[in-house]
């Protein structure tokens, strides 16, 4: 039997969720189904300057503006969910993969492993974010592989650290006790009966993960060491046409909302996921 | 109030633990800093540099030495004030750092100075009041300003109060503080953005420390007995949230770090965030290397801060 197939869907499970949560889905939905399909909708080839103008307004032609080569706005954020969507989702994936392995790993080992590499994380975890993502793209320059595998470590050590109290709380009940003496591997402990008891809350932090990164992901860009141009994160578009803010452009203003609507419509979600699916190891 | 012998040896452990803490920190600093693709004598001299050039840089700034020994005698110069030497301008890191760590603090303890009132209050009352309008109201808002990025709360500091409102002028901060007015506007715009970023973690965090208290049986007891709402929150269930809610501000000071950095960039102030975005696109190592630590410092001495003042105030935590 796979794993996807006891993935805990509100549909399978009977779970409902209330009307704000339902909101935070659909933005989400949206937003993925723009990432996907962004190059086919968009209006304009994002990199061609169109409109004579710079920091043009709305209108009929131009639905959200110009920036500040004249280029779509429209088509540079729906080609810029891509990068801003994409990044985030594969080093959150990244950090809780790893961060879950390791934390169950060192739940069920214990002992010393376990206390060495808790201080070891948590002491990474000491260095700022926004900061360590500064120095590594100084040091080593900024490309979409750099940028994932920087934001994937600065977020592991915190999943590392939720995943492993979680299953430690696992790892002392009876059924995991009865599989031990049963002659159980380790491999089939970890998998069997510790994963499927933590996975909800998993999930639920990876969402929250997911947050902290396009956060991240937009400040570096904003301060011009994420996306490189000619391509462009939300972030990144910020940035571009921050001059055109004291003209109040729209220019600056959609790439922002964007963001925010991403970032909010994923909180909403996660805040009003069914507590049996966020708690489910309580 | 008496305290055991335990509690020190628990806080002693604490600041061992940041010490070796900031030992690693400085040695990922260090050698991410070090990964810099290609030499740095090379990047010094430029495209036209005789190979023999190179290698007489290399050895005048020690780059032939082992890596672990130059971490050594770097994390030395550190512990005694030598920082080392711009590579861009040729002036002492130490010399072009005490100006624009002035600048950042000042900002910092002014943001400070605004945002923990305000935040005890909001926080507070929106436990006090849980559930009402005022309660919901801050919780929408709270919510907002954390779920999106930091230059978005300045973006729109700026756009309502320098392009809608016209009280400030948009993104021209000059360094001249000559005069009262002139001072006031140099720093208003960065203020606002910082304290609505700052407070509204240690909003959130307030209310929610409160909350656990209020939740707790003699608080409930309090409630039984006849109490007031007023006097069930601040008589009974403050006085014993009030190591948390230190804590609770501790940690959302840390934020001023990573805040801190995007809105001295937006609004060109001089401080030391700003002098390290401009070394990183210059890429100059040893002054990258000493605003990190700084802000590393800073970072680990607020956290640590936190978990101490979590320790002293709860005697539970010191089993």
């Amino acid at each position: 039997m796979s794993l996807a197939l006891r993935l805990p869907t509100p549909a399978r499970l009977g779970y409902s969720f209330n009307w704000v949560g339902r909101i935070g889905l659909a933005v989400i939905l949206f937003w993925a189904v723009i990432a996907v399909i962004g190059p086919w909708i968009a209006p304009y080839p994002p990199g061609d300057m169109v409109d004579y103008d710079y920091f043009g307004p709305m209108s009929g032609q131009f639905w959200l503006g110009s920036d500040y080569l004249g280029r779509d706005i429209l088509s540079r954020i729906v080609m810029g969910a891509r990068y801003t969507v994409g990044i985030a989702l594969a080093a959150v994936l990244l950090a809780c993969a790893g961060g879950v392995v390791l934390g169950m790993i060192a739940a069920v080992i214990g002992g010393w492993f376990d206390t060495a590499l808790s201080r070891f994380l948590d002491a990474f975890n000491g260095i700022p974010h926004l900061l360590f993502g500064l120095v590594v793209v100084a040091a080593v320059g900024s490309s979409i592989p750099i940028l994932i595998v920087t934001l994937a470590a600065m977020y592991l050590p915190g999943s590392y650290r939720f995943a492993r109290a979680l299953a430690v709380n696992v790892n002392t009940m009876d059924f995991v006790t009865v599989a031990r003496a049963r002659g159980e591997g380790f491999g089939h402990i970890i998998l069997r009966e510790i994963f499927p008891n933590i996975l909800g809350p998993v999930l639920a932090d990876l969402g929250l993960r997911f947050v902290f990164i396009v956060l991240v992901l937009s400040g570096l860009s904003f301060l011009g060491l994420g996306v490189q141009p000619p391509h462009a994160d939300w972030g990144a578009l910020v940035r571009e046409n921050i001059e055109g803010l004291s003209l109040g452009a729209p220019a600056v203003i959609f790439p922002s909302i964007a963001i925010a609507s991403l970032t909010i419509s994923v909180n909403m979600f996660i805040d009003n996921l069914p507590t049996r699916i966020r708690d489910r190891s309580e | 109030m008496l305290r055991s012998a335990t509690t020190w040896i628990l806080v002693g452990q604490r600041l061992g633990i940041a010490l070796v803490t900031l030992l690693i920190v400085s040695f990922a600093v260090f050698f991410a800093t070090e990964l810099l693709p290609g030499d740095v004598a090379e990047v010094l001299l430029g495209q036209a540099a005789t190979p023999e050039a190179v290698a007489g840089l290399r050895t005048a700034m020690g780059l032939d030495e082992p890596a672990i020994w130059r971490f050594l005698s770097w994390l030395g110069g550190l512990a005694t004030g030598d920082l080392g030497m711009s590579y861009v301008n040729k002036m002492a890191v130490a010399d072009l750092l005490s100006g624009r760590l002035m600048n950042t603090l000042r900002l910092a303890g002014i943001v400070t100075l605004v945002c923990v009132p305000v935040a005890l209050t909001l926080g507070i009352a929106a436990a006090m009041w849980r559930g009402s309008w005022l309660d919901r109201l801050v919780s929408v808002l709270t919510i907002s300003v954390i779920s999106v990025p930091e230059f978005m709360v300045a973006t729109l500091a700026v756009l309502v109060f320098a392009v809608w409102l016209d009280w400030l002028p948009a993104l021209s901060f000059g360094v001249n503080v000559d005069s009262l007015g002139a001072m006031l506007r140099a720093y208003a715009m960065p203020v606002i953005s910082l304290s609505f970023v700052v407070s509204a973690q240690m909003i959130r965090m307030t209310r929610a420390a409160l909350i656990e208290t209020i939740n707790t049986p003699y608080v409930e007891m309090a409630l039984l007995k006849g109490a007031s709402r007023r006097r069930m929150v601040l008589g009974h269930a403050l006085p014993n949230a009030l190591g948390p809610i230190a804590n609770a501000v501790a940690l959302s000071l840390s934020y001023l770090v990573g805040g801190v950095i995007i809105v001295e960039t937006i609004f060109n102030y001089p401080g030391v965030a700003k002098l390290m975005v401009d070394a990183v696109s210059t890429r100059d190592l040893p002054l990258i290397q000493s605003c990190a630590m700084i802000f590393c410092i800073s970072y680990l001495l607020l956290i640590t801060l936190a978990d101490m003042i979590a320790i002293l105030s709860n005697p539970r935590l010191r089993r």
